[in-house]
């Protein structure tokens, strides 16, 4: 009997399920695969929602709740879809020796949100990052990916507002 | 892969680079990079496809000084230039071969490149990281062919022994006696497993190897795997560093495609490959039992040792486990020889070290030094010392799991015992530089915030201890605390210590002791009368004053 024989359908005809089953195959189905084949779902998605879950643990016969505890467990994954714009907080050591601090309550401030949370229309996140390895830059905030070096609250403040402003 | 075609291809790329006239290097390490270093190299090639002259613009690794990024150099002449901007290409490429620009140099006979020895680091910032020929062009490749052809495992494992090489991961524990407990174990299944989970905060080291120059980690890899009788290899990588792991993927192919990893390697009767992990964002998971649990995709925990990883680690097999740095080390060593390795640091503590040197500091990057220097000639000299006319506080090493050294022992050698005896370590590398504007209070407070957040909860002292740590020094900074608070957080630092299952939680009251030893007034200052020093903590007066 094939392995694929015993395999769930699908969720859905969306075609990034064949992705996320291509990695499953690359790693024979194995249960080890289960990570990797989690990271392949947010990298696609953009975060592990109920469905992913249930139909990753199925495929790798992992039990749901071990799939659960490994999703939470990591920071990495995320459980709720990612917002219109994100913002990261370096709160390394480097960081928040020159000021990270003040530059998270600001951004704290201004969305109205704690680290970790998302402005109740989702336009933004708030997240403090525990060190990006950009030392050399402190104190650094990302904002959608793009690195701002030695940013001042000030910078942080603008650039949130500009963002919330957009959304109105 | 013979010895000779190995010559073949290394003469082949260097006549090529030196027909191709000059080269105009631009780092696309993570520092630069993200000063939009890429849009730089784009105007440079456009830049040297209008010249006259021949002059090839070439993307390398990371140059060192990543706080005066982006950088570039021209070669041959070992110009460099500083905050270099896409406007600058013109007269950058008009004046390669020429009189250097003046306005943009950066000097390299400033102590910060004089003092530095490059072992693990020598191609960083020298070498396309995308591309495997000039990788050996630079000896690449030649340790791990000298080891497979002309010695025995047990030869390899021997070198390693003399050379004095120790883990570079922080414990500092014998990598020759650690390879020889994995070698000596009798299972036909064994793992050699590299550790890039570099977790500690203000720590850069592994991620800059790993963008500058992968195949040497690959090469001492395989060196490691042949030494021990693995034929498998797994590469742990944190998923925060994105490009670390597309260069990684690159020079696994490159590698594979020229034969130099898979099966029978060197028309040996050796076969190794290496598969790469990706990490999921867990501190813990650089603790090795936990890395263990990580690669077989389950919760990163730790567990009792022993049985330690070299008997028993990934589903059971015996395991070698190292650090980026460790492996990368090891072509040098194989390739160089043993005494040559041996004669560099100190007796105990040999080679070099690369650290991360950042903070208060005026030269911020990436720095590789002989052990045994002094940390006032680190942060000092290579540093260039504490900007703005502030003054020295204290000097953090070994992140979460480490100490705060004040000024006096400034003049203490940087090896494994010395930086212990201080009540710190000497960790993977990251060496942050704090001055006056530092509250060594709220410091510890916010190594403690880390390690209660990363606790993984597998143990209660842990777990529940760094949780009461962390309360009773907020309440310190917040000048709500006692005499009683702080004898009780002196009783926990001490069982915390004692009783944790891993080695988060063994560590996480360093940087609270390490702290107390040295600035134990501070923390009397703000129990007593209620004022941070520093200004930082809002305690009663220091809050009066800034309202």
């Amino acid at each position: 009997m094939s392995v694929h024989a015993a395999q769930p359908p699908l969720p859905s005809d969306d075609k990034r399920w064949r992705i996320v089953n291509g990695t499953m195959r690359r790693h024979g189905h194995a249960r080890q695969a289960l990570i990797e084949t989690l990271h392949t779902v947010q990298e696609l998605f953009g975060y592990l929602d109920e469905e992913a879950l249930k139909f990753v643990a199925a495929s790798l016969r992992v039990p749901l709740s071990q799939a659960y505890g490994v999703a939470t467990f990591y920071h990495f994954f995320s459980l709720k879809p990612p917002a219109q714009h994100e913002c990261h907080v370096c709160m390394g050591t480097a960081c928040y020796i020159k000021g990270a601090a003040q530059l998270l309550a600001r951004a704290e401030e201004v969305l109205g949100v704690k680290p970790g949370e998302t402005t109740p229309n989702g336009t933004a996140s708030l997240l403090a990052e525990r060190c990006m390895g950009s030392c050399s830059l402190a104190p650094v905030t990302i904002f959608d990916g793009e690195v701002a070096r030695e940013a001042s609250a000030k910078q942080v403040q603008e650039r949130l507002e500009r963002w919330l402003a957009h959304d109105a | 892969m013979t010895l000779e075609e190995l010559e073949r291809i290394a003469a082949g790329t260097k006549n090529a680079r030196a027909a191709g006239g000059h080269e105009v290097n631009v780092c696309l390490a993570a520092g630069c990079l993200s000063q939009h270093s890429d849009a730089l190299k784009e105007a440079l090639e456009k830049e040297a496809r209008k010249a006259s002259a021949s002059c090839r613009v070439r993307g390398t690794g990371c140059m060192g000084l990543c706080s005066a990024g982006p950088l570039v150099s021209v070669e041959p002449g070992g110009v460099l230039y500083r905050n270099v901007k896409p406007e600058d290409a013109p007269a950058i490429v008009r004046s390669a071969g020429g009189e250097p620009l003046r306005r943009l140099q950066c000097s390299r006979d400033q102590a910060f490149f004089q003092r530095q020895v490059h072992i693990v680091t020598e191609n960083s910032g020298k070498l396309d990281p995308e591309k495997i020929e000039e990788y050996i062009a630079a000896d690449g490749y030649k340790g791990m062919i000298r080891a497979l052809t002309e010695m025995t495992p047990a030869a390899v494992v021997q070198e390693i022994s003399r050379s004095g090489l120790r883990g570079r991961g922080g414990a500092g524990y014998p990598t020759g006696l650690k390879w020889g407990t994995v070698a000596k174990t009798d299972s036909a299944v064994k793992y050699v497993v590299c550790n890039a989970d570099e977790g500690d905060p203000g720590a850069f080291m592994d991620r800059s190897v790993l963008e500058s120059d992968p195949q040497r980690v690959l090469e001492g890899m395989i060196i490691a795997g042949y030494a021990v009788g693995a034929s498998r290899g797994y590469l742990y990588v944190r998923a925060e560093y994105p490009l670390a792991l597309k260069r990684l993927e690159t020079a696994i192919g490159e590698a594979r495609q020229l034969g130099l990893l898979g099966i029978n390697i060197c028309g040996t009767a050796f076969s190794f490959d290496i598969e790469v992990r990706i990490g999921g964002g867990a501190y813990v998971c650089g603790e090795e039992t936990a890395l263990i649990a990580s690669i077989e995709g389950k919760r990163g925990t730790p567990r009792p040792r022993p049985p330690y990883p070299a008997q028993s680690g990934i589903w059971g097999m015996p395991t070698l486990i190292n650090n980026v740095e460790t492996f990368a080390s090891v072509p040098a060593i194989v390739r160089r020889g043993a005494e040559w390795y041996a004669a560099l640091g100190t007796p105990k503590s040999k080679g070099t070290k690369v650290f991360a040197l950042s903070g208060k500091v005026k030269n911020n990057g990436l720095i590789e030094v002989p052990m045994g220097m002094t940390l006032r000639e680190i942060i000092f000299e290579i540093g260039g010392g504490v900007p703005e006319g502030r003054k020295f506080k204290a000097v953090q090493t070994g992140g979460p799991s480490g100490g705060c050294i004040p000024e006096q022992f400034l003049d203490r050698p940087v090896d494994y015992e010395s930086l212990r005896e201080l009540g710190s370590i000497m960790g993977s590398g990251g060496m942050v530089v704090m001055d006056d504007t530092s509250c060594m209070v709220n410091v510890a407070r916010f190594f403690m915030e880390f390690c209660m957040a990363e606790s993984c909860g597998k143990c209660i002292p842990c777990r529940a201890g760094t949780a009461q740590m962390h309360e009773m020094l907020t309440r310190i900074c917040d000048g709500r605390a006692t005499h009683k608070d702080l004898e009780m957080l002196i009783s926990l630092c001490d069982m915390v210590g004692a009783t944790s299952l891993c080695g988060l939680g063994q560590a996480a009251p360093n940087p609270v002791l390490s702290t107390l030893r040295y600035f134990q007034d501070e923390y009397l200052e703000h129990i007593e009368a209620k004022r941070c020093r520093a200004g930082v903590c809002e305690c009663g007066a220091a809050a009066e004053v800034r309202a």
